[in-house]
């Protein structure tokens, strides 16, 4: 799955990137939760996702990569990475979630040649409640969204040109 | 591994459980667990007590992990102890900078309790 882009930084082409963003999060998943992310049929209702987390990029490709789930998503992530019972999950669940975005963007960088060295991530943020708007130098989206165990998980790498 | 004493080092407490729980899934139950949410608190932790095995991050605040592994060198109670890195920066740069630090492996997240066997292993069996 690894490929060379043309030029990291063209918009061109960047829709070629989804199955790379998908297979990188779907590993994530795979080996740290043991569940399966499935590829939706049809797009899913987007609503109730009040968990946002971010890694920020920098160097070769500048952006940001995010993450967005609903807490009730956001809880049984971290139920499975920590081998606990739901409702025992308190606020570990955001550190849970922005451990799941910084592994998602690493696996991602690392399936592309020429990012694994040339691009460095922040450390996760992560923002609770979906009553905001986010203004970054970004001028590229690529956008994909998967399902965690039913409900909607949305991948997004924003891209600053 | 009954007196195997082991430090790990993340920034994130649920990935410190996680990793301890791979450990454990591998059959590598240690006597003693401790951790350090980044390399400044590691490097104290160090200083205090004798490891068997230290299990670090790359990416943490405060300290980051290449910057803890090239401050043990100076530091008494941390010769002859593996460092076990554990990142997403998983590129072999990386890796050729935290083997030229001082560590003895390196493991990308995300990782299975296979692989975390199968990387700590032989730095213990190594060790002097």
């Amino acid at each position: 799955m690894n490929y060379i882009p043309a030029d990291l930084n063209s918009a061109t082409g960047r829709d070629s990137w989804i199955p790379t963003v998908q297979l990188a999060a779907q590993e994530v998943f795979s080996l740290m939760l043991g569940c399966k992310l499935e590829i939706p049929e049809e797009p899913p209702a987007e609503e109730g996702l009040d968990i946002t987390s971010m890694v920020g990029l920098a160097g070769r490709l500048s952006g940001i990569l995010a993450v967005r789930c609903s807490s009730r998503s956001a809880a049984r992530m971290a139920s499975r990475m920590l081998g606990i019972d739901i409702d025992k999950v308190g606020p570990e669940m955001w550190d849970a979630v922005g451990e799941i975005c910084n592994m998602i963007a690493g696996n991602f960088k690392n399936k592309i040649i020429g990012l694994g060295d040339g691009c460095m991530l922040s450390v996760p943020t992560v923002i609770t409640g979906a009553d905001y708007s986010l203004h970054s130098l970004v001028n590229d989206e690529v956008r994909t969204v998967l399902l965690f165990e039913g409900e909607p998980l949305v991948l997004s790498l924003e891209v600053h040109n | 591994m009954d007196n195997i004493r082991a430090l790990i080092v993340d920034d994130s407490s649920v990935m410190r459980k996680i990793v301890e729980r791979s450990l454990r899934q591998a059959g590598l139950g240690f006597a003693q667990v401790l951790e350090a949410g980044n390399g400044a608190e590691a490097l104290a932790a160090v200083r205090e007590t004798k490891f068997d095995l230290i299990l670090c991050d790359i990416n943490m605040p405060v300290m980051d992990g290449l910057e803890f592994v090239k401050s043990l060198s100076g530091v008494e109670n941390a010769k002859g102890v593996p460092v076990v890195m554990i990142t997403t920066e998983g590129s072999e740069g990386h890796v050729v900078q935290a083997l030229s630090a001082g560590a003895s492996g390196y493991i990308r997240k995300p990782f299975t309790a296979e692989q975390v066997k199968a990387h700590v292993l032989p730095v213990l069996a190594e060790k002097p």
